[in-house]
């Protein structure tokens, strides 16, 4: 990990973090389902504290990304490094240990359970007290439930939702509930945090609320934020760099007025965005 | 938060219940006020009470269905009868108690063999390998004999002969059960065995590994995605239900002078489920009082002999009804909304106590 990974020319932005190990970086990636290629060559590195977007038509294979990355599919080809390490021997849950944090495009919370609950699942790794103290109700229970609650509340506070730690998360708003499946990958203490349409179903206001906040999490956590979202005026307002996926494949990359006056990218994306 | 948290206050209620009943109950018995058939069921009602709620940690807590649970107690039972028939010399209640912790830590062990290949799949695989278990182990039981004389214990799948005791007594004498049982359960350690249960079953819940069950149970990939280890998770549910089935089952056996395998056979894993269902998923209050009406009710019913099964019928539909009708369900939810909204309206009711929520 000592080693001096030079940001190659595939960077999105290659001036950011020169001197840093990328947070991530693909190689040749993709992934075969039955005869269908859904994801093919894709070669993207992410700099350490950058916000990058991922966008493309429907069915690009955006979310199949974000599904090789964390490893919820096991890639036909290429290599993923994170944090300059192969994460070719990993599954999801080691993933997740190794630094990626995501969120889902269809809400996956537990619902069932309370916000708070949901958040402090998020700390599962980082709070540590057995299936025997916790029974016994040892001191080592209590001080640990204690400093789980204590960051979970912490946690919650980024989008201003303490006050609703003892609702059930299953019946928030789906707003909130997007909110939450961020708070709840944000415990979990990552160093790239994958966003699958985080501002799907959310109102214009709630949507310039969630830029800021993103950008905050950004700046506190010093951390490398990737999103994918259909919503122009996010990704074009708070991503450094974008790459665009079109039939599994990356069409263009670059900054955000780069992507903007592609022809390809306008062919293929933004076209097809005005006809709709 | 200044207020004791909804599960904390649902959870001391639990326990209040379980201890005034037993209060409740005991001064009855002791005022001679209670006939002796039911009596006669205080001790079975702790145990199906107990393995209600152990299962409901696996079907409720843990979202995995379990066709086997009664398997589990059979383990439990004959492991306690062994152990408590062969440790002669120590008290009863001692004896009791160890049978009760070996044959829990028996059940365990079967737990673990049963759960560590299943578990690792995705599926409903482990209804039909706890259903496949539960009948293995009523087989197994049926060939086995097991006796012990001054020499230590002896095993035999054959027959009592061939165990060659030196005047010793037969424990478990193949489809015969076991057999020459002392009777050394009794309803005040009916009523500490559930307590443990409960204690382990709500503690766990309300844990660091409790939320990672539930985890697993409501979302696996969401729960993957924040670095829990499914298959631990799974493991510890499971491992933990067997093992209080195991507790549950050597109370169980040492309440009679003899207990034949079959008794364990699926109809009672069927009948726990049954309880466990029409108590609530995951409501462990709810499979306590379930366990105690469904096992009293063909008791109380013996009045109107011919009509029994019917009538018995007739209530787990009418329960089915009441717990899954929407419109009742509705109007419940509109009073809490109701009872919550004048709670809120007068402050000083509110109670004020332990500071954090747990
Ligand atoms: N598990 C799977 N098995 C087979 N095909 C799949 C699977 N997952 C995704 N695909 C296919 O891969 C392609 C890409 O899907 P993906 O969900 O990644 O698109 P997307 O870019 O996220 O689209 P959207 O904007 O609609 O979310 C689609 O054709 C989809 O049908
Ligand atoms: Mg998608």
């Amino acid at each position: 990990m000592s080693k001096m990974v030079p940001v190659p020319s595939n960077s999105i932005i290659p001036e950011r973090d020169l001197d840093k190990i990328p947070v991530l970086e693909t190689k040749h990636l993709g992934i075969d389902f039955g005869g269908l290629t859904a994801v093919e060559d894709f070669n993207l590195t992410i700099g350490r504290t950058e916000i990058a977007g991922l966008i493309g038509p429907n069915g690009a294979g955006k979310t199949t990304v974000f599904n090789l990355l964390t490893k919820v599919y096991q890639p036909t080809r290429g290599t993923i490094l994170l944090n300059g390490t192969d994460t070719a021997n990993l599954n999801a849950v080691q993933v997740n240990k190794a630094g990626i944090a995501r969120t889902f495009q269809n809400i996956r919370l537990f619902s069932n359970l309370t916000v708070e609950d949901n958040v402090k699942i998020g700390l599962h790794n980082s709070v540590n007290s057995g299936m025997f103290s916790s029974i016994l109700r040892l001191p080592r229970h209590w001080k640990s439930e204690r400093a789980a609650h204590e960051q979970a509340l912490d946690l919650l506070s980024i989008f201003d939702m303490q006050d609703l730690a003892d609702h059930e998360a299953g019946a928030l708003p789906y707003g909130a509930q997007r909110r939450l499946e961020i708070v709840r990958a944000l415990a979990t203490n990552p160093s790239l945090l994958l966003l699958d349409e985080p501002a799907a179903g959310m109102n214009p206001s709630e949507t310039a609320e969630l830029m800021e906040n993103i950008r905050k999490i950004r700046d506190t956590f010093q951390i490398a934020i990737m999103l994918i979202e259909h919503d122009m005026n996010l990704v074009m307002g708070i991503c450094e760099g974008i790459a665009v996926l079109n039939y599994g494949k990356i069409i263009a990359k670059g900054t955000p007025s780069e992507i903007q006056n592609n022809p390809q990218v306008i062919e293929a994306y933004l076209g097809k965005q005005k006809e709709g | 938060m200044k207020k004791i948290s909804k599960t904390t206050r649902s959870n001391l209620i639990t326990y209040a219940l379980v201890i005034v009943a037993f209060v409740v109950v005991q001064s009855l018995v002791a005022g001679g006020q209670v006939s002796s058939s039911l009596k006669g069921q205080l001790i079975p009602i702790c145990v199906y009470i107990c393995m209600a709620v152990s299962l409901n940690l696996t079907v409720g807590i843990l979202g995995e269905l379990s066709l086997g649970h009664a398997g589990f107690m059979s383990v439990g039972a004959f492991t306690g009868v062994i152990v408590a028939i062969s440790l002669q010399g120590l008290p009863g209640p001692v004896r009791l108690l160890l049978a009760i912790v070996i044959g829990g830590a028996t059940a365990a062990v079967a737990g673990v063999i049963v759960g560590v290949p299943v578990l690792r799949l995705q599926g409903d695989y482990l209804a039909i390998v706890t259903l496949a278990f539960g009948e293995i182990i009523k087989n197994l039981l049926n060939n086995i004999y097991v006796g012990v004389d001054s020499h230590g214990l002896h095993f035999s799948a054959t027959d009592t002969a061939s165990l060659g005791l030196d005047n010793g007594i037969v424990l478990i004498n193949g489809p015969m059960g076991a057999v020459g049982i002392e009777k050394l359960s009794t309803f005040v350690a009916g009523f500490l065995l559930i307590l443990f249960v409960l204690t382990v079953t709500l503690n766990l819940i309300r844990s660091r590994s409790g939320r990672a069950i539930m985890a697993v149970r409501d979302n696996r990939i969401a729960a993957e995605s924040v670095g829990i280890n499914i298959t631990k998770y799974k493991l510890m549910a499971f491992v933990t239900s067997a093992a209080m089935a195991g507790m549950s089952g050597a109370l169980y056996a040492l309440n009679y002078s003899s207990v034949l395998p079959k008794k364990f056979d699926f109809n009672t894993s069927i009948l726990v489920l049954v309880f466990v269902v029409l108590g609530g998923m995951g409501n462990i209050r709810g499979s306590i009082i379930a366990a105690t009406v469904l096992t009293i009710l063909p008791e109380a019913l013996r009045a109107v002999n011919d009509y029994r099964m019917l009538l018995y019928a007739i209530v787990l539909i009418l329960v089915m009804l009441v717990t899954n009708n929407p419109i009742l369900k509705n109007g419940w939810n509109l009073i809490k909304e109701k009872l919550a909204f004048w709670r809120r309206k007068t402050p000083e009711t509110a109670e004020k106590g332990v500071g954090a929520d747990e």
